[in-house]
């Protein structure tokens, strides 16, 4: 990995009125994990810019509110729908399912992107930086990035590089096995995790490949 | 078809509702949604594209293109159900995939603007809709009312000789005397290109923002109405400027000199700064 392939380091925070990073083992009744993941954020990230020559890498991600829970409980439907079929009713499909959701969430994602084999002559970090830089700070986005589910959009707005750091809650807990990220090199994806800690109110995220990192 | 949508919105959407209960929560006994925190009333985003889908369903019936995938019954017997074409041997497969999802996008209004998950190909069954909604939250907090209503007979036998012949049951209804909720949208630009969704259907779906309640009257809903529509345009497809900046412009605050209980939109004065917009940005009030 030769250096000029890393960017500079970013700071967007996001935040809205709701969220749900909803855990793998309880997908039905979804419960959202106390706090972001970092392939949530990677999301946000590339809702505001991707391109297939870029790779973005979540570093930290700090919690500014406190993790406050609320429950919703919703008329959902439970098939699927496939193409050939002139519709689907919902009375026969029906399923109520409750939701744990967060509230009242903010968070500071700090990313940075590298370039990946996909990348082109002209492809150049510097490039996708000024890009990206620009793009945030107008508040431009190619879809509007969401917190986990898109009913729970996401507002954003980067931090100017000789900001402080907004100051993130003085908490401290061990959140046990998170998902980190999926392995789309692999058909089906593979989900890979990791030991997530929050220390005051900051998430440390491991670099991909390092050991903390788990199939 | 005319164009595709090339701008990105975002938009505010004010609803109210008199003596109806908008939206029940499954796990309080259907009383209307409230955030406990708060006792702002809740009205799920579900809810509201329920509604979108109702509203399409009966006034775009037969016109191709604007069938709707996601279907209610009490809808469908409102409607006079023409039969299907079948689409032909629209079969599965990876490989079809794409096309699948192309005819599903092109026929279905639903699909093209919120997306849907189908059961084409391993992962690629996913198209995600431009049209984005939220959670709309009342103004300030609503007090659910509770009545208890009788109904002069009986549903069964059984019922009628243990009343001997009293035949009267109880029943009980939830309302919010009232509320007026918000609910704030965004269309992406650059999705409405992936699933072709058009000038013509965004105007469809302000038209069905406005009306929507108007063909959804019950007797648990009370009066509903939209009241004020107001949506941002940006010129370009990514946006000129942060969608909760333009959120903010939009205040609903109490009429002068209204205190008390509100019980009617006039109680409520809603203001739209339309001073030093954003370059870029306009501002329609479609309601």
């Amino acid at each position: 990995m030769q250096y000029e392939r890393k960017s500079r380091l970013f700071r967007v925070r996001v935040w809205g009125e709701n969220a749900c990073f909803t855990r793998p083992e309880m997908k039905v009744e979804r419960v959202s994990y106390d706090v972001m993941t970092p392939s949530a954020a990677r999301g946000i990230l590339e809702a505001i810019l991707w391109k297939p020559a870029m790779s973005w890498r979540v570093h930290e991600i700090h919690v500014l509110r406190p993790i406050r829970w609320a429950s919703i409980r919703r008329n959902e439907v439970s098939e699927r729908i496939s193409p050939g079929r002139s519709s689907l009713l919902v009375e026969e499909n029906r399923v109520q399912r409750a939701g744990l959701i967060l509230r009242d969430v903010a968070y500071v994602i700090h990313g940075s992107f590298v370039l990946t084999d996909r990348s082109g002559q002209d492809d150049n970090v510097r490039k996708f930086e000024e890009i990206f830089a620009r793009r945030a700070a107008k508040g431009q986005c190619f879809h509007r990035p969401y917190l986990g589910c898109r009913e729970f959009a996401a507002h954003f707005q980067l931090l100017d590089p000789n900001a402080p750091d907004p100051v993130p809650i003085s908490e401290s807990r061990d959140l046990g096995f998170m998902l980190y990220d999926m392995d789309f090199s692999r058909e089906p994806p593979m989900p890979l995790w990791f030991r997530a800690r929050i220390e005051d109110g900051r998430m440390r995220i491991p670099f991909p490949g390092s050991p903390e990192v788990r199939r | 078809m005319s164009k595709v949508v090339e701008n990105r919105y975002e938009f505010v959407l004010l609803f109210d509702v008199t003596d109806g209960n908008p939206n029940g929560d499954p796990d309080a006994g259907n009383l209307p949604r409230i955030d406990p925190e708060t006792g702002q009333g809740l009205v799920t985003d579900v809810c509201l594209k329920r509604k979108i889908r109702n509203y399409v369903l009966l006034t775009r019936q037969g016109q191709p293109g604007y069938d709707v995938f996601i279907k209610e019954k009490a809808v469908l017997n409102k409607l006079i159900e023409e039969a299907h074409q079948a689409l032909g041997d629209e079969k599965q497969g990876a490989d079809r995939t794409e096309e699948a999802r192309g005819v599903m996008c092109r026929r279905f209004y639903d699909v093209r603007t919120f997306g849907a998950v189908m059961t084409t190909g391993e992962n690629a069954g996913q198209v995600r809709g431009p049209v984005q909604l939220t959670f709309a939250r009342s103004v300030e907090p609503v007090v659910p009312l509770e009545h208890t209503i009788t109904r002069m007979s009986v549903a069964t036998e059984a019922e009628a000789e243990r009343q001997q012949g009293e035949n009267r049951t109880m029943g009980r209804k939830f309302t919010v005397p009232y509320g007026l909720y918000r609910c704030h949208g965004f269309v992406s630009a650059a999705l409405a290109g992936q699933t072709g969704f058009s000038e013509e259907d965004l105007d469809l779906l302000w038209e069905a923002l406005v009306n929507m309640f108007e063909h959804d009257r019950s007797a648990a809903r009370g009066l509903m109405c939209s009241r004020r529509l107001v949506v941002f345009r940006h010129d370009s497809k990514l946006g000129n400027a942060p969608a909760h900046t333009l959120f903010e412009r939009l205040q609903v605050r109490r009429s002068n000199g209204i205190h008390g209980p509100a019980r009617a939109f006039s109680d409520y004065e809603v203001s739209v700064d339309e001073s030093d917009l954003p370059s870029g940005v306009t501002i329609l009030n479609r309601l």
